[in-house]
C-alpha cells in the first residue's frame, strides 16, 4: 500500500476545509483522488503542493476546483424500475397528504428532478407538491434551473421514460432547439432549486419523500451515517427515503428506524 | 498480500469462465473483475459464472472489504474503485472509454493501492479500455499480463495494451491459468 499519497491528500483536504469551509475530508478517497488528478491535468498544475498553494489563495480557481470535486453525472429516469416502484409503492401513500414535500438531495444538473416532476404530474400530484432540489455545486444548480439538456441524450431518456411507466410521449414535455431541448417551464413551478451542503448544513424542513441517489457512494461510512441521520430527522413519520440501487442503510445507526418498502430499489419508510 | 485484477469486454464471459473455473474454493488471492456489461441492475453475470466455479463469485458492494477467497465483480453501470484501506468503492462518474464500469478505473485505483502486490490481467475485448490501466499497474511495480491477441476472441483490447508496452507477458489462457494456479500457489507455499 502506498502511504505517501494518503497523508498528502488528507493534509490538503484539511487545509481546504480550514481556509474555505468546504469539508471533503469524509469523502471516499479513491474518487476524490481521481478527480484531483484530473483537475491537475486539466489546469496543467504540477502536483499536490502547487495545487494547495493555488487553491488556497485563488478564489476563482478554488470555485472551479469545488465544481470539479462535486459534479455528478445523471440521466433522466435513470434506473427505470426505480421510477416504476415509486409509482406503484409510494405514490398512493403520498396522495394521502394535502401538501407533498419532496427533497431531492444532490440533484446535480436536474435530470432526476424533472423526471420526478413528470412522474408526479402523470399521477395527478404535481399541483400539490413542492420539490426542493439541492446540491453543493452552484454551476449544476444553474443548469438545473434552466431545464435545458443536450438533444443527444433524448433517445436514451425516451427509452428510460417508457420503461419507467411513462403515460404519454416523452417529447410532450420538451421543445427542441438546435442541439438542445428545453423542458416545459410549467414543470418548474413546483420546484425550488437551492444550494445545500449535505456534510455541514442542517435539516431545513420535514418531507414526505427524500430522494438521494448515488450521492452517498462518494461519502465514507462516517459521513454516510451523518447524512442518513439528517435524512431521518428531515422525514415525517412514515415518510419515504429512496437511495441508489447499490446503496443501503448498512452504515447508519438509524437502520432499525426504517422498514424496507422495496429491497431491490432501495426505498425505505421511516417508522413512526 | 497479492491481489489480482482482471479486465475484459466482448468475449469475456468465456475467457473469464476458463480462468475462474480452474481455481479452488480456497484460492488465497482476492480477485477483482471488470467485465463490460449492460446497465440494467441485475446479477446474471455473477450467477452464470458461479454455476461453474468453486470459488465464491459476488457482485461488489460499496465499502466492501476485499477478502479472500472471493471474486468481486463490478456492478452494472457503476465504476469499481479500490481504496487505499483495502475496501471497494463505487462511483457513478461519467463513462471512461465509453464504459461504466471501466477497466482503467479499477486498474488505476488498484495500482495506487497495491503497488507491487498486484497482478493485472487484460483479456479479450473490442475497445481500448484497460490499456492505460494495465500500464499504470506496471509503472507501480505490479505484474502485467495481456491475453495473446492471436487467441483472444476480440484482440483489440489486449493489442492496445501491448502497443503501450503495458504487458510484461503475452500469454494464452492456458498459460494464464498455469500462472494463477501453479506459479502463484507455489510461490505462496515457498514463502511459508
Amino acid at each position: 500500500m502506498t502511504t505517501e499519497e494518503k497523508p498528502e491528500l488528507k493534509q490538503f483536504l484539511d487545509a481546504v476545509h480550514q481556509v474555505h469551509g468546504y469539508d471533503f475530508t469524509d469523502y471516499s478517497e479513491a474518487s476524490i483522488q481521481r478527480r484531483i488528478n484530473h483537475f491537475l491535468l486539466l489546469k496543467k498544475i504540477d502536483g499536490m503542493e502547487e495545487l494547495k498553494k493555488l487553491v488556497l489563495k485563488d478564489e476563482k480557481l478554488f470555485e472551479e476546483f469545488v465544481q470539479e470535486l462535486s459534479v455528478t453525472v445523471t440521466e433522466m429516469f435513470r434506473d427505470p424500475t426505480f421510477y416504476l416502484s415509486l409509482r406503484r409503492q409510494v405514490v398512493s401513500q403520498l396522495a394521502t397528504y394535502p401538501v407533498i414535500k419532496i427533497w431531492i438531495a444532490g440533484c446535480a444538473t436536474g435530470e432526476e428532478v424533472y423526471s420526478v416532476a413528470i412522474l408526479l404530474r402523470e399521477e395527478g400530484l404535481l399541483q400539490r407538491s413542492i420539490i426542493y432540489a439541492t446540491d453543493i455545486n452552484q454551476k449544476s444548480l444553474s443548469h438545473a434551473r434552466e431545464g435545458v439538456f443536450d438533444i443527444d441524450h433524448m433517445k436514451t431518456y425516451t427509452v428510460n421514460y417508457q420503461k419507467a411507466g411513462g403515460k404519454t410521449a416523452f417529447s410532450d414535455y420538451y421543445t427542441a432547439n438546435y442541439n438542445a431541448v428545453i423542458f416545459d417551464q410549467s414543470l418548474r413551478q413546483n420546484i425550488v432549486f437551492s444550494p445545500h451542503n449535505l456534510s455541514v448544513d442542517k435539516s431545513f424542513n420535514e418531507f414526505q419523500l427524500i430522494i438521494c441517489r448515488n450521492v452517498l457512494i462518494y461519502f465514507n461510512q462516517r459521513l454516510q451515517n451523518k447524512v442518513l441521520n439528517l435524512f431521518y430527522e428531515s422525514l415525517c413519520p412514515f415518510g419515504f427515503l429512496a437511495l441508489g440501487n447499490k446503496e443501503s442503510l448498512l452504515f447508519t445507526d438509524k437502520r432499525n428506524s426504517f422498514e424496507d418498502i422495496d429491497k431491490k430499489e432501495k426505498i425505505y419508510k421511516r417508522l413512526g | 498480500m497479492l491481489v489480482i485484477v482482471i479486465g475484459t469486454s466482448a468475449g469475456g464471459l468465456s475467457a473469464l469462465s476458463t480462468l475462474l473455473e480452474a481455481l479452488p474454493a480456497s484460492y488465497p488471492f482476492p480477485i477483482l473483475v471488470v467485465q463490460h456489461r449492460g446497465k440494467e441492475p441485475r446479477e446474471l453475470l455473477e450467477q452464470v459464472l458461479q454455476e461453474k466455479c468453486l470459488l465464491w463469485i459476488k457482485q461488489a458492494d460499496e465499502k466492501e472489504e476485499i477478502l479472500a477467497p472471493a471474486v468481486y465483480i463490478a456492478p452494472p453501470d457503476y465504476h469499481l474503485l479500490v481504496e487505499l484501506d483495502g475496501s471497494l468503492s463505487l462511483s457513478s462518474e461519467k463513462h471512461v472509454n465509453y464504459s461504466r464500469p471501466s477497466i482503467d478505473v479499477l486498474f488505476e485505483t488498484a495500482a495506487a493501492a497495491y503497488g507491487e502486490n498486484l497482478s493485472g490481467i487484460l483479456l479479450t475485448g473490442s475497445n481500448a479500455d484497460g490499456a492505460r490501466g494495465l500500464e499504470s499497474i506496471r509503472k507501480k511495480g505490479g505484474f502485467t499480463i495481456a491475453q495473446d491477441p492471436k487467441e483472444a476472441q476480440y484482440p483489440v483490447m489486449p493489442e492496445a495494451a501491448i502497443a503501450l508496452g503495458a504487458a510484461q507477458q503475452i500469454w494464452t489462457l492456458a498459460e494464464i491459468k498455469t500462472y494463477l494456479t501453479e506459479t502463484l500457489l507455489n510461490e505462496l507455499h515457498e514463502e511459508k
